[in-house]
């Protein structure tokens, strides 16, 4: 008797295999007192070989491990994504209250687990490795939401997210057991032979019932409404570089499996779920720049936000073309910008002001710390799609796939949604730069009388950092977003190109 | 060429981020210079027959189909030639006073130019939608940030006092307001080039869509949605709501450039844009957009002569001018669209003066309110002097070039309709009216205490003089810009004349 050992490619599995080591590594780390401190710097390493295995696979076109993983075009890039959001977290999380109390080198490991879950992610072209990504993508997220361990917000928001998270992925885990049902496979392209292949199946309520769950299930990890109320509460409460890691990176991942999902495995029922996918975007544009309006914690602003991005970003999948994938990649490459430079401002200023990150706490500060400011107005002013940052391209792009599409009016709605969403963004700016400095009125120290109940040993410590803005690694994380946000605003050619590749991967299954 | 014209102001804006302070101003006024230089060597080398010059023609994103490419003709030549023209007096006269944090303001001034310059000379749709939103990024952080709130209470008695003002929601109300109409624009204009390539390669190029064509169906609404940016940026009458509190916040100096040269944007547009592209959906609603226009003249030319605020005085009377151009585009009639184009550029001309002049009055009497003012010109002749000229221009004298201006717009209309010519014609009884109480309510009448009567001092003279001049000397040769805009206008709305026959 012969046993054919399935072949491995090491090359295509090698984001993940040094990813995986780099964990391992940190895990260990953790034991030893004396390389501790060097943890971020190990995470750092991790990531950067992980990016250049990436960068390596470049051009890489292949299925993995039988066909359960997928290393393409599509993969490649947002993985890239995640990994660098994953590395500005890092750098952002350096002397952070949640990094120390966690156990620093416990928090790194969370974070590159669920790194891990994004790459997997990013790749997964079958039922069991979409779960299993998703899973290890969420569950150490929950975690690092409560990190914080000293501020009720930060656990609160752990549990909260914990809770419905859980019911996301239930609900993405029935919809996929249906879907199964209804296929009879578990790989992407079976799954889309299967249902072409059965009597009647396209159209028949296991099958559409199953999607429908699948889209929610989904529409909760990318926050798009009307599942999107954990988002304000979680994003604010969450300690800031895991707040800018989960905006980030998870939409990242999330949109890769989203895209390869509906397009490669669902492809022969686009029909169906485009109106769906439609009105939930329309829906997540017009909740969250409505809901943003109110909001004058920056973080909380910024979740809501999010929800309206997440709408636009959608709109790429509706189209169910490869020039809609394009143009969500680019947005989402030029929403990374946009964030990373807001969050690490965000941070800086939380340090400085002992934890407040209310609207009110950047009052002047075009005045004063302009190093702070541009990189926030700039991000503001790319999110509300102005020129000349990549923002308004990113715009220009979905708006342009859409067209092309005949999805006219969810154009329309997005140039509405920018019009709201100019009152919160503009509100921002003209903080920083149209208000005299006044010290906040009811200073945002923490405020000890709301403090849980104390740890034991525990000395409740507020925490301020007042030379914030001179970090290098808080500052330039912000500053070299910037000028990326303003570069491919400018010179956006590259961008689309690397959009594009993304977009490339898809072309056997979408026109 | 036409690309060191964009980006010239832009370059000296950045320069003056990192010489020392006290020479940023110049850096500024030398960057304005040599932009006014520049265009003047293409008006030098311009052929008023020879359609489109000086193209610049290169792939900017192929990826997405855009273009940067540019290119001069007989219509924008001149609104260049009074971009470059306006944005000197502005910054010389900012130049002489202190300003605070002057490498930005310098920065902003300077960017707004750039992007002026760049919506003038696009000839890519998306090039000028990008431009035409940027032009109002630079603006936003001016009026914001050297804008002032202004009280309720600076009102003396007796005058009817405006509310007040913050700074904050006057700025975020113009924003909002103009990014309504080009967040829309920029959807109507990828379904243009979308729907004009009709599955063939994708390009946004003015001409080759306009050489396409659109469906009837689809002109309707793109011209709702470019007409919507225009009209609003105009602004015109219904969708003038962010005037009144941004013109009262902005600095002067800033605001003179933006009533001059941003509000004639959206005219400019109307003629590049929307009448060659969208010929059938123009003659539909030709007369909705005549009414709006003549709308725009009676109501504008009405608050003028009720407000007391005089910033409000010339905001309003912008408001009936860009009515009476909008008329002038909309009446398909070389005449009309002619005296457009030179209206354009007399109101440029014109209303920079008349707010730095404002500026200058509120230095000598402490106030912008019409109501407590009066004898300005008791000792300072020549500062009336150069007033007068400048009222006499805005009610368009005859023999001044707005009169000329005003006349082909009429008499444009009048081939539309006796009608529309006659109840337009009413705007410009009214013109007179506010022009002259403006007048006379500062420069004449006894002199009220705390109030100087001081000669306009020589620099502010070197800053005006030159102004007042070219106003002059256009009300001698108007046919320049009749004569070199001509073959431009023509081309621009023969195909809307075809449509309309």
């Amino acid at each position: 008797m012969t046993f054919d050992a399935p072949t491995i490619d090491y090359a295509g599995l090698s984001p993940i295999i040094a990813l995986t080591a780099g964990l391992v590594v940190i895990v260990l780390a953790a034991v030893f007192d004396r390389v501790k401190r060097f943890g971020p710097g190990l995470a750092l390493l991790t990531y950067a070989v992980t990016a250049g295995c990436l960068i390596w696979q470049w051009n890489a076109d292949l299925d993995l491990v039988s066909g359960a993983l997928r290393i393409d075009g599509l993969a490649v890039t947002l993985s890239l994504l995640a990994v660098i959001a994953a590395a500005v977290s890092v750098l952002l999380a350096i002397g952070d209250p949640s990094e120390t109390q966690a156990g620093r080198s416990d928090w790194l490991a969370l974070l590159t687990g669920s790194l891990l879950g994004m790459v997997i992610l990013a790749q997964a072209t079958s039922m069991l490795t979409f779960f299993v990504g998703l899973e290890l993508l969420s569950i150490p997220l929950y975690a690092l939401c409560g990190t914080n361990l000293r501020r009720r917000e930060s656990l609160e928001s752990g549990l909260k997210y914990l809770i419905v998270g859980s019911v996301g992925s239930a609900t993405l885990l029935y919809g996929l057991a249906m879907i199964y049902g209804a296929s009879g496979a578990t790989g992407f392209q079976a799954i889309a032979d299967g249902l072409q292949a059965g009597d009647g199946m396209l159209s028949d309520s296991l099958t559409l019932v199953g999607v429908g769950l699948v889209a929610v299930g989904l529409a909760f990890k990318v926050s798009i409404a009307p599942f999107h109320q954990w988002t304000p509460d979680v994003y604010q409460g969450a300690p800031t570089p895991v707040t800018a890691f989960m905006a980030v990176a998870t939409k990242a991942a999330a949109f890769a499996v989203f895209i390869r999902f509906f397009l490669v495995a669902l492809g022969p029922l686009a029909d169906q779920w485009d109106v769906m996918l439609a009105a939930l975007a329309a829906l997540s544009i017009v909740v969250g720049n409505v809901g943003a309006l109110a909001q004058t914690s920056l973080k909380r602003m910024l979740g809501y936000s999010g929800i309206a991005q997440a709408g636009y970003m959608l709109a790429g999948i509706v189209t169910a073309t490869q020039a809609g994938v394009d143009a969500l990649v680019f947005y989402l490459s030029a929403y990374v910008a946009m964030n990373v430079a807001a969050f690490a401002v965000v941070v800086i200023r939380e340090r400085q002001t002992g934890f407040s990150d209310d609207i009110s706490t950047l009052r002047g500060l075009g005045r004063e710390k302009p190093l702070l400011a541009w990189p926030l107005t700039i991000a503001m002013l790319a999110l509300a799609g102005l020129p000349p940052t990549a923002g308004f391209i990113g715009k220009l792009y979905l708006i342009e796939a859409l067209i092309d599409d005949d999805w006219t009016w969810l154009a329309v709605m997005i140039a509405i949604g920018t019009m709201i969403s100019l009152g919160y963004y503009l509100r921002v700016v003209a903080a920083l730069w149209m208000s005299p400095a006044g010290e906040a009125e009811g200073d945002a120290a923490i405020d000890t009388a709301s403090l849980p109940p104390q740890i034991a040993g525990a000395q409740a410590d507020p925490f301020e950092d007042p030379g914030a803005d001179r970090r290098w690694y808080l500052v330039a994380p912000a500053l070299i977003a910037m000028a990326a946000a303003l570069f491919f605003g400018v010179i956006p050619q590259p961008l689309v190109d690397f959009a594009q590749h993304a977009g490339d991967a898809l072309s056997v299954w979408v026109p | 060429m036409l690309s060191s014209i964009i980006w010239t102001p832009l370059v000296f804006g950045l320069i003056g981020l990192l010489v020392p302070r006290r020479f940023t101003a110049w850096v500024a006024v030398l960057g304005a210079v040599i932009t006014l230089g520049l265009s003047i060597g293409v008006l030098a080398g311009f052929d008023p027959d020879g359609g489109m010059q000086y193209v610049t023609d290169v792939s900017w994103i192929p990826g997405l189909g855009v273009d940067y490419s540019l290119g001069i003709d007989g219509v924008s030549i001149f609104l260049v030639m009074l971009t470059t023209v306006a944005w000197i007096p502005a910054i010389c006269f900012s130049a002489m006073r202190s300003t605070e944090r002057p490498a930005l303001y310098y920065l902003m001034l300077l960017a707004g130019e750039t992007s002026t310059l760049g919506a003038f000379l696009a000839q890519d749709l998306l090039l000028f939608v990008l431009f035409f939103d940027l032009m109002i990024v630079p603006f936003y952080f001016l009026f914001g940030v050297w804008g002032r709130d202004r009280g309720g209470e600076d009102d003396h008695a007796g005058s009817p006092g405006e509310g007040a003002v913050s700074v904050q929601s006057a700025t975020l109300k113009m924003i909002v307001f103009t990014l309504i109409g080009s967040l829309l624009m920029l959807v109507g204009a990828i379904a243009a080039a979308v729907i004009s390539a009709d599955g063939g390669e994708l390009t946004f190029s003015i001409q080759t869509i306009v050489a396409r064509g659109l469906p009837e169906g689809s002109q309707n609404w793109i011209f709702w949605f470019f007409a919507a940016a225009f009209l609003v940026k105009m602004p015109a009458f219904p969708l003038h709501g962010w005037m009144p509190d941004s013109y009262r916040a902005a600095p002067l100096p800033a605001l003179a450039v933006f009533s001059a040269v941003l509000s004639k944007v959206g005219a400019y547009g109307f003629l590049r844009v929307v009448l060659p592209m969208m010929p059938d959906a123009s003659d539909l609603f030709q007369t909705t957009m005549l009414v709006l226009a003549i709308a725009s003249i009676i109501y504008g030319s009405a608050m003028a002569f009720t407000k007391t605020d005089l910033r409000l005085v010339l905001g309003f009377s912008s408001v009936a001018q860009l009515g009476f151009i909008t008329a002038g585009i909309f009446a398909f009639d070389s005449t009309g669209a002619e005296g457009a184009v030179l209206q354009m550029v007399n109101h440029g001309l014109v209303v920079v003066p008349a707010f730095l002049i404002v500026a200058m009055i509120a230095e000598r009497t402490g106030s912008e309110e019409l109501g407590p003012m009066g004898g300005l010109a008791k000792k300072a002749p020549v500062f009336a002097v150069i007033f007068l000229i400048v009222s006499m221009a805005t009610l368009a004298i005859p023999a001044s070039a707005n009169f000329i201006g005003e006349f082909y717009i009429l008499n444009g209309l009048f081939q539309v309709g006796a009608a529309w010519a006659i109840v337009a014609s009413v705007g410009v009884a009214l013109a007179a009216f506010y022009a002259l109480r403006m007048y006379q309510l500062t420069m004449h009448n006894p002199l009220p205490e705390g109030s100087d009567s001081r000669e306009i001092s020589l620099r502010d003279a070197l800053v005006l003089v030159p102004m007042v001049g070219i106003v002059v000397v256009l009300a001698f040769c108007p046919q320049l810009i009749i004569h070199g805009s001509e073959q431009a206008v023509d081309s621009s709305i023969a195909i809307v004349r075809e449509v309309a026959k």
